[in-house]
């Protein structure tokens, strides 16, 4: 146990809350009275009038309260650094929360490696983030409104990684749903907007209910929350046969069941590329570096429970190598920018939940980190873009933009080549890891691989399409939307280019030891994280063992493989979309019904209409007219008529004339009397 | 010496007239005479049952519901007075607005 700086471990969930309150006044106070049309001086006058200050406050404290648990996180994980591997592990318990017989929950927050990375990664990258939104949103009329939400989420996001049970990040887990649909709703006079965010909402509950239920089965089977006393007891527990595979098995898929809705898997991903109604911002943030990697880290945290089901394991990788591939073909065929990476962010979730399915926490944890840089750069890159043509979204109108947002093309272009796993780019490091542990760990096989590479193959191509429809080519603007396009403010490429510096060197954390090793680079990454899954998991170490046997040409083989695939994706891209762009629509001429079928998602979202919404609404529909209208509305109207037509029988006693009142006095005294004098005459 | 019996009797009839007037007249005044004629009819129970027992104690209870009514006569005639003047009447059936 170490300590010291570290007692300021609470500050870093804390510092956003203040930031909330104190956005929270502003906006409350300065701000709504502002836009509300009863207080005088038309709404227009907001922002640029005298309210303007309010702005400028706003613009310091929101950034100011995330970068400054930034630095007391890195100061916490610096001094946790400085301890010996195997006490790199630190609780600070704040306060008893819930305390109910045997069950106790207190509110206490863990540090250790698994959960520094993601603190770092949430404050780091989500400071960038802030300090992108003041540029992007200061056209914004509810500028303090936004941050509030902002600095909600991060407090909800860093309490969802800092928990030490449970049931704690189960408050940040809904905490940060209920910030995603605020954000995602945030224009919410926009019909569309406030669809997505109902939808991410209702999807991601039938996520939280398997969450909710694997909680229960957990304290049932440990009589505890917390992480530490669940996993030291796991397996003790299946060694006496409390734990069989089977409940494991149980508590594992319901988890998994709400990873896969809070991290957009099939069969729950449908919400994320509706997301993309929110600001840009919100969708780097949330959408693609944070939010969204919750689950993935809820799997990473809980490996000591999901290597005890190998079932699980192996639904989680297929569901994973499945949800890669799928979303990733359909990102070829959109034209939104946005939503094109939406199904991008689905697509490397997918190749997170592989690495873990296949037991390679480690390298599903370092893609999630390598992930979060490069595809916040992508989607701020991409609100710059739409920045610069005053909102257009549709690829099919962009075209020749790299002389004019020069900052914005390169370190997009970084981000590409990142995502598309060029050698050097972080994205090569980690993907690379995954497709490696994919084939070579003893949970792992070809089939994997196979399907991973392809999917690889894809995304370079995607993204290669993205980038030469924006930037390259002639222009395909609006005459209109041209003669306005700007490069962004520099709180807007500041971030972009800190974002592009880690995507490209972000991979030398965690070389393979198959390149690193003849240069005596170690593994950073994986020597830091090694320490939680070997506590957690000697079988995971075993895997590692069992990998080794594969030769290291093996390894290097299929790397060179993966390299080419993704080269031919950008080559076919660079053919499609740079040397013949005519060919495409020749393509979708030519099948149409296949082009058709990717265009429209699969038609998924129409499936989904016609087998879930439909019939939950007409089961509503009828339990409303049925049930509610009738039965309960039945019981409570009853209940009143009786009341009232009883009343109104008995009102008629009080007649208002004296006599009737003296007489009924009268009349219920000679009834005592006569019935006291019955009693005594009878005894 | 009279028989008790009488006393008692005549009490009896003293309180039924009165209960009587109070039930069956409209008159604000006559019902508060016929109040006292309840109370009255009650005092001679009470001064009778004295004398019978030997006990004083029914006397000072007759001098006690005396006082009382004596007060109580004049806060109701306040009372009626100001109801008068309010409304100009003193007939009960009038005096309705409180019903329902």
């Amino acid at each position: 146990m170490v300590s010291g700086i570290l007692d300021g471990l609470w500050l870093v969930p804390a510092l956003p809350l203040l930031g909330v309150v104190l956005n929270g006044i502003l906006a409350l106070f300065v701000e709504r009275p502002l836009l509300l049309p009863a207080a005088g001086p038309p709404s227009a006058a907001a922002g640029h009038g005298h309210g303007a200050s309010y702005r400028t406050l706003v613009a310091f404290i929101a950034p100011g309260v995330v970068g400054a648990a930034f630095v007391v996180a890195l100061l916490c994980v610096l001094s946790l650094a400085a301890a010996p591997p195997e006490g790199r592990i630190f609780v600070q318990v704040l306060f008893p929360w819930i305390q109910a017989g045997a069950f106790t929950a207190p509110v206490a927050f863990q540090l250790d490696p698994l959960s520094s990375v993601m603190a770092l990664v949430v404050t780091g990258v989500g400071f960038l983030i802030h300090v992108y939104s003041v540029g992007y949103m200061s056209h914004e009329r509810a500028f303090a409104r936004y941050f509030v939400y902002l600095n909600l989420f991060m407090f909800a996001m860093l309490i969802l990684v800092l928990a030490d049970n449970y049931l704690l990040m189960f408050v940040g887990w809904e905490g940060v749903g209920l910030c995603s649909y605020l954000l995602i709703g945030f224009w919410y006079e926009k019909q569309s907007a406030a669809d997505a965010g109902k939808k991410a909402f209702v999807v991601n509950r039938v996520g939280d209910f398997g969450f909710l239920l694997a909680m229960f089965l957990i304290f049932w089977t440990f009589g505890s929350v917390s992480y530490t006393e669940v996993f030291a007891k796991a397996p003790l527990l299946s060694g006496d046969g409390t734990l069989t595979t089977g409940l494991a098995t149980a508590i594992t898929l319901l988890m998994f069941l709400g990873a896969a809705g809070k991290s957009a898997q099939i069969p729950l991903y449908v919400w994320l590329p509706d997301a993309m109604e929110g600001p840009t911002p919100v969708s780097a943030l949330i959408h693609a570096a944070t939010m969204v990697t919750a689950g993935v880290y809820m799997i990473a945290r809980s490996s000591a429970l999901f290597l005890l089901a190998p079932d699980t394991m192996m639904v989680v990788a297929v569901i994973g190598a499945a949800t890669a591939i799928f979303s990733a073909t359909i990102g070829i065929c959109q034209t939104d920018i946005k939503r094109v990476l939406a199904y991008s962010t689905v697509s490397q979730l997918g190749y997170m939940f592989l690495a873990c399915g296949v037991g390679a926490f480690t390298a599903g944890i370092f893609h999630l980190t390598t992930h979060a840089f490069f595809k916040a750069l992508l989607f701020l890159g991409s609100g710059s873009v739409i920045h610069a043509l005053s909102g257009e979204q549709d690829m099919r109108k962009m075209g020749g933009l790299k002389k004019r947002v020069p900052v914005t093309f390169l370190t997009m272009f970084a981000a590409t080549l990142a995502i598309a796993g060029i050698p050097g780019f972080s994205g090569f490091f980690s993907k690379d890891e995954i497709l490696w542990k994919s084939f070579s760990s003893s949970m792992g096989s070809p089939v994997l691989w196979v399907v991973a590479a392809a999917a690889a193959g894809i995304t370079a191509f995607y993204m290669f399409r993205l980038v030469f429809l924006t930037f390259f080519g002639t222009s395909r603007m609006d005459p209109e939307v041209e003669k306005h396009v700007h490069e962004s403010p520099w709180t807007m490429t500041l971030p972009l280019s800190i974002l592009a510096v880690l995507s490209v060197i972000g991979g030398f954390l965690g070389i393979p030891a198959v390149l690193g090793g003849a240069f005596g680079v170690p593994n950073l990454f994986e020597g830091w994280l090694e320490p939680v899954f070997r506590r957690a998991a000697p079988a995971a170490a075993h895997a590692a063992e069992e990998a080794a046997h594969h030769s290291a040409a093996l390894e290097i083989g299929l790397m060179a493989l993966s390299v080419g695939i993704a080269l031919f994706g950008i080559g076919l891209a660079y053919f499609l979309y740079r040397a013949r762009t005519e060919k495409p629509d020749e393509i979708a001429r030519k099948w149409p019904t296949v082009y058709g079928v990717v265009f429209h998602k699969y038609y998924i979202d129409e499936f989904y209409e016609w087998a879930v919404v439909r019939r939950v609404v007409r089961g509503a529909d009828w339990l409303w007219q049925m049930f509610d209208a009738r039965f309960i509305d039945g019981i409570v109207d009853g209940a009143a008529d009786i009341v009232r037509s009883a009343g109104d029988r008995i009102r008629r006693l009080q007649g208002g004339i004296v006599g009737g009142y003296a007489f009924s006095l009268l009349a219920g005294a000679v009834l005592l009397v006569g019935y006291i004098l019955y009693r005594s005459i009878v005894q | 010496m009279v028989e008790p019996s009488a006393y008692l009797l005549l009490s009896a009839i003293l309180f039924c007239i009165g209960v009587v007037g109070v039930v069956m007249r409209r008159n604000v005044l006559i019902i508060l005479m016929s109040v006292e004629l309840m109370l009255n009819g009650v005092n001679v129970a009470f001064v009778a049952a004295g004398s019978y027992l030997g006990d004083v104690a029914g006397g000072i209870f007759a001098f006690m519901v005396m006082t009382v009514a004596a007060a109580e006569a004049a806060v109701g005639l306040a009372l009626l007075i100001a109801l008068y003047r309010l409304k100009e009447t003193i007939d009960v059936t009038e005096l309705r607005i409180l019903k329902w």
